[in-house]
């Protein structure tokens, strides 16, 4: 344990991505297909709620527009990866050409991160006026702005077929995509997180007149925090629509959002592992319920017991599972790597 | 195309819609004044009085005029439950725990109505005196269209003379004020706040019959895009004033119902996101609405 603790951070960082893929092999040999399904599904809801975390939870800004930016990542990937032989009968006159003619599609890679890339200019767009709002101002906003989104997916029907949504979408993620792009997302959040960026996010996220008197500017850092977690809700949403093979605009909604916000709250908002830990409770408990649901014909239950979660843990623990007492503290402290021990939060300097 | 009866009939529509919000505003805008709480779950009140109604009504067919009676008073009882369990404890603490609480709550209160109804939606079938066609001078409505602009300007001048006139309603505004500056001069905080949330719930549950005899249908999520919209009404309005809400809950709804009787065709599937865009634009351009006093946004 003593040396355990002295090593880099980054070095820890690389033991444990090591063990985790160690795992992820095991049981991508061992367990039956269902249990997979589920696995890929956390990861994938991990780095949306990952990524969520890094404006609701480090530089609080309380957003709910996040199913808005996986659905731009969901249908640019989609219509970047189209298969040829199916262009013709989807018939997309709105299509670009050059992003996929009738001839050809782009390989997985560079549609998911032109999907992410697509996603981060959105956040830059609507975050330039938006997060000039505080509190519950942003929220509204930003709801609203995932409502503009799916409902610009409804209208424009030359180009995502608007309701009847898109099918037959290959499927190409699998366990390793899904958990190589955790593992970025983590990685990034984590580095910037140690980095003057992250300190300046976190004091924002205490106090904007505080930081603003230590020179940060607030505008700078939020739109940075919320361009970066609309890039990886983007790559979520790309994962997904590869995953689930089919997308349809109400699926990004609110159920989406609050799934995703019920997740980073229970877990712990702002703490690094407490999103995952949100997204495998709440997603497991999703299967584990579903069959009773099904089974005794109580439509909604699921969602009872996500609300009773979601308000029990804001009564009496809002920081959330994770936060406080981090039972992996050791493995990601908080304060971040050896190097910057000693720096207290408000002496952050912004570059 | 666009006659003078065509404009009068979307001008009828767009007031009826904008009667809604604006019952929906007053009672948000009474509880986010005090508390700086955009309750979420009050557009869940308005799914719970539409189904209180149609239970009450359409199922045990009592008269109307008890099952609308019920359906205030389940909205009343709900709203004060929703205060005394959900909301006191995180009263002074951070304002963001206050909202996500109010969501977990609506999610709460959505699906337990889901589980209890199921999923489908109910046909909605108002008494049959309110759903009488009429027409002046070419402009086609129903009596319900009146009656709900009716009640809805009985309810609000109710509430303004009870804001102005009572010592509890004068407490309200004191409070909204300042809550500490309230307490220190002997106000009951805890139970203005109940009052708030008892009346604003119970005009919630009104609403939701109003909505139900107006489009002839409910289902569980039918309250929350009303209670999203509801507070774009406030901030139109401007936020912390009262006859704000009422006014910008009638512009917004003018906006909507003209946006899509006058934009081409294509557009009307865009409603929600005209709604969202005008909110969008009123914080940017006029942050404090129409009547609003100056907070920093």
């Amino acid at each position: 344990m003593q040396r355990w603790a002295s090593l880099p951070g980054d070095v820890k960082f690389l033991i444990s991505v090591g063990v985790l893929f160690l795992a992820l092999f095991v049981a991508n040999c061992t367990l039956n297909r269902y249990v997979l399904h589920v696995i890929i599904l956390i990861g994938i809801y991990s780095i949306a709620t990952t990524s969520l975390n890094l404006t609701n939870g480090y530089t609080g800004l309380f957003s709910l527009g996040h199913a808005g930016f996986m659905a731009v990542g969901a249908y640019v990937t989609t219509l970047l990866t189209f298969p040829v032989r199916l262009r013709i009968a989807y018939n997309l006159p709105l299509l670009p050409p050059f992003l996929g003619g009738p001839n050809y599609h782009w390989p997985f890679l560079p549609a998911l991160i032109a999907g992410g890339l697509v996603a981060a200019v959105a956040a830059l767009l609507v975050g330039a006026p938006v997060l000039r709002l505080r509190g519950h101002y942003l929220s509204v906003a930003s709801l609203g702005f995932m409502v503009i989104i799916t409902t610009l997916a409804k209208g424009l029907k030359d180009l995502t077929r608007g309701a009847a949504g898109i099918q037959a979408i290959p499927r190409y993620t699998n366990i390793w995509w899904v958990y190589a792009w955790l593992v970025v997302t983590i990685y990034v959040i984590w580095r910037l997180l140690n980095s003057s960026y992250g300190r300046a996010m976190l004091a924002i996220r205490e106090s904007e007149i505080a930081a603003q008197s230590q020179g940060i500017h607030p505008m700078r850092y939020k739109l940075l925090s919320f361009v970066i977690g609309a890039f990886f809700a983007g790559i979520a949403g790309g994962l997904y629509a590869h995953f689930a093979r089919s997308i349809r605009p109400y699926e990004f909604s609110f159920s989406m959002t609050f799934l995703i916000v019920i997740m980073l709250i229970i877990g712990g908002a702002g703490t690094l592992l407490g999103p995952v830990v949100g997204t495998a409770i709440v997603v497991a408990l999703k299967y584990v319920l579903k069959p009773v649901e099904e089974g005794l014909g109580v439509y909604g239950l699921v969602e009872i017991v996500y609300a009773l979660m979601l308000i029990g843990v804001m009564l009496w623990r809002p920081e959330g599972i994770v936060g406080g007492v981090n039972p992996l503290r050791f493995l990601f402290p908080k304060k971040g790597g050896r190097r910057n021990a000693g720096v207290p939060h408000g002496e952050a300097h912004g570059p | 195309m666009f006659t003078g009866t065509y404009i009068a009939q979307q001008l009828l529509n767009g007031l009826v819609l904008g009667s809604m919000y604006a019952l929906l505003a007053l009672g948000m805008t009474v509880v986010y004044g005090i508390l700086r709480l955009i309750n979420f779950a009050h557009g869940a009140l308005v799914t719970a009085g539409a189904f209180t109604f149609f239970g009450i009504y359409m199922l045990l067919g009592w008269p109307f005029p008890l099952a609308l009676a019920a359906s205030l008073l389940v909205g009343g009882v709900l709203g004060y439950l929703l205060d005394l369990v959900g909301y006191r404890k995180l009263r002074g603490g951070p304002e963001v725990a206050l909202l996500i609480t109010s969501l977990g709550i609506y999610i709460l209160l959505e699906n337990l109505i889901k589980l209890l109804a199921t999923p489908q939606p109910y046909a909605f079938r108002p008494p049959a005196f309110l759903g009488q066609l009429q027409n002046v001078g070419g402009v086609a409505f129903r009596t319900v269209d009146v009656f709900i602009v009716v009640v809805s300007v009985l309810i609000m001048i109710a509430f303004a003379l009870f804001v102005k006139r009572t010592k509890l309603g004068i407490a309200m505004r004191a409070t909204a004020e300042s809550v500490e500056a309230a307490k220190l001069v002997g106000i009951n905080v805890n139970q203005v706040v109940a009052v708030a949330f008892v009346l604003g719930s119970a005009v919630a549950a009104i609403t939701g019959f109003m909505w139900g005899a107006k489009y002839g249908q409910i289902s569980y999520d039918m309250g929350f895009m009303a209670g999203v919209k509801a507070f774009v009404a406030i901030v139109i309005g401007g936020i912390g004033s009262i006859p704000g809400a009422m006014i910008g809950g009638f512009v917004l709804g003018l906006v909507e119902t003209l946006a899509v009787g006058f934009l081409p065709p294509g557009f009307a599937e865009y409603r929600d996101a005209i709604v969202f865009v005008l909110l969008i634009l009123v914080l940017l351009l006029k942050p404090t609405g129409i009547m609003g006093r100056k907070e920093a946004v």
